[in-house]
């Protein structure tokens, strides 16, 4: 699960500058021609610094994303549900290890991603850091969350890295089911007992301000964006996705006699796109900057357990051994 | 065939799964390393389909339907042992805790797939097949950690002795057990601890761990009689935490 808006800031452009003209033209006529990159081609290197950035955020969002729903395993209401539960978030845990996988592939080892995600030097996807109150925020997550992140992954899994591209592929087809689960359990709730009905209602109110921002902010179209498009790391801009989103969610939402809380929302018929109150993105950024409701809270949890694990991982490494960068 | 002696045992076996099941889900997120956290949540879905296949059967015989069943009863009504319920603690005493229960759960597993009750005899066959993988998870990890440095030996040993009482009381005997041995529903406890001790006995031999005296060692009996320790009834409140705002509902 994963929105993908924060990913692009902070990466000197001139870094292109140092790169061979005659590889880098190569490069890019490959890319062109649609051609995969793989690890060991050559590549420029702020291709591989803004790859490791994206694949290691998601793969963080992956597991940070199992938070806020794993509360939920222990809790959920009956067999049918605690049973997909289990499985819904052990497969955001399985697409963590898959894209870690990926990222290392470009020289940067698990634990050192695991590492910076504790120090807070690396980011994960922005939601992750409100709470899941009630089982019904469980279910909203597993809907529109996944539906989100569906939106922004399909479109990265055209992109140009191979071991990215291969392991989205896979993970869609997981999160396809993930948004039939979440939409059942939304469902039942929207037509089941007035408690029920208003469990949900509440959790859409609280999850909308946040599912607005999961795409990001508007994109600032500069160069170093147009070249990461060319570049085919960059698929799709944060508005577009953000449209798309509505137009396939909104419907369903309101079908459903759940109200979406922004008065301004509507389509309008002549642009064909979608008017609606512009999310606090000043809130976005304090949150993404640490200073959300449960930032503190997950990564206290993700250091307890890398800390309560350390003696595992000890007792697993061969002290002969060395770090030999997976394949793809 | 004395219909109140199947159903000790069914919700013996059926709440054994359910209660490891959700305390191995509890893992999700917090695992070691992250193959960890997938490999127990794998186990928690198995364990979890395995009580529902056994309440269900339970269901079949007049019993509540399984979500009732799970979802509803207090402590005081659960047949499993008490290791089970025990908080999962830090990795060493969840993996020696799946170790010495998945052990002792395969066994029993072989056994009832020849039990002259056709329908545990039928589920016991199919399940056996998941929990061979379970197993076959506990062992390698057993033989893995339990030869490698001193401070995961230390750790290892200090859960084995610790789970020990415990784990002797998975063999408590039901009050009907002379008669489902007669009747040849199941072989009986005696038997599952014996073959028990021989397997688990070979993988520790491979180690660098020790079996504590058993001689010596008091087993924590009650839980097959509905006692446990003060562990299980948080367990089950939060289970049922959503449930209960209206069990009526269709979730």
């Amino acid at each position: 699960m994963y929105g993908g808006g924060n990913v692009f800031e902070a990466t000197k452009f001139d870094d292109v500058q140092t790169e061979d003209p005659a590889k880098l033209a190569e490069f890019e006529a490959r890319i062109a021609r649609g051609e995969k990159i793989e690890p060991t081609d050559w590549m420029p290197e702020l291709y591989r610094k803004q790859l490791i950035r994206m694949i290691e955020q998601h793969a963080h969002s992956e597991i940070i994303g199992a938070l806020p729903e794993g509360t939920w395993i222990t809790r959920a209401p009956g067999f049918r549900r605690k049973m997909a539960q289990m499985a819904k978030v052990q497969d955001e845990v399985g697409h963590a290890q898959l894209l870690y996988s990926a990222a290392e592939t470009l020289g940067k080892s698990r634990e050192q991603m695991l590492t910076d995600l504790i120090s807070g030097k690396s980011k994960y996807s922005n939601v992750f850091n409100y709470p899941a109150f009630t089982w019904a925020d469980s279910n909203i997550i597993s809907w529109l969350i996944d539906a989100g992140a569906i939106v922004n992954q399909m479109a990265n899994a055209k992109g140009s890295y191979g071991p990215y591209s291969r392991a989205l592929e896979r993970i869609c087809a997981e999160e396809a089911f993930h948004l039939k689960y979440g939409h059942d359990a939304v469902v039942h709730m929207a037509t089941g007992t007035p408690k029920q009905r208003e469990m949900i209602q509440a959790a859409l109110n609280r999850w909308w301000p946040p599912i607005m921002t999961f795409f990001g902010p508007s994109d600032k179209m500069s160069t170093h964006t147009e070249t990461l498009m060319r570049w085919k790391v960059k698929m799709a801009s944060n508005d577009e996705c953000r449209q798309q989103f509505l137009d396939m969610y909104v419907p369903k939402i309101w079908e459903l006699g759940l109200t979406v809380p922004d008065p301004k929302l509507k389509k309008n018929m002549e642009t064909g796109q979608w008017e609606f109150t512009e999310p606090d993105w000043d809130e976005f950024k304090r949150v993404i900057n640490g200073d959300g409701p449960c930032n503190a809270e997950r990564l206290a949890v993700r250091r307890t357990a890398e800390e309560r694990g350390a003696w595992v991982r000890r007792a697993l490494l061969n002290p002969k051994a060395k770090y030999v960068r997976p394949l793809a | 065939m004395n219909e109140q002696a199947i159903k000790d045992l069914l919700y013996k076996l059926a709440d054994d799964q359910l209660i490891l099941g959700h305390r191995n889900s509890e893992w999700t997120g917090f695992g070691p390393i992250l193959e960890e956290d997938i490999a127990f949540s794998s186990m928690a879905q198995d364990k979890i389909g395995h009580s529902l296949a056994f309440y269900t059967l339970l269901q079949e015989l007049g019993e509540a339907e399984p979500d009732t069943v799970a979802f509803t009863r207090n402590a005081n009504q659960f047949h499993n042992s008490q290791l089970v319920e025990l908080p999962n603690g830090e990795y060493d005493f969840s993996l020696i805790r799946h170790f010495l229960y998945d052990n002792a759960e395969i066994i029993r597993f072989e056994m009832l797939s020849q039990s002259s009750y056709e329908p545990i005899a039928k589920v016991a066959t199919k399940l056996k097949g998941e929990v061979k993988y379970h197993v076959l998870h506990a062992n390698t990890w057993i033989k893995n950690l339990g030869s490698s440095i001193e401070e995961a030996i230390l750790r290892l040993q200090t859960s084995l002795n610790e789970a020990m009482p415990y784990a002797l009381a998975m063999f408590e005997k039901s009050k009907y057990e002379q008669e489902l041995i007669d009747t040849s529903v199941y072989a009986g406890e005696e038997a599952v601890k014996a073959e028990w001790l021989k397997r688990i006995t070979a993988v520790i031999e491979k180690t660098d761990l020790k079996l504590p005296d058993l001689a010596i060692i008091e087993p924590k009996f009650g839980g097959r009689y509905g006692e446990h320790t003060e562990h299980l009834q948080p367990l089950l409140d939060e289970m049922a935490e959503v449930f209960k705002i209206d069990p009526t509902a269709e979730w």
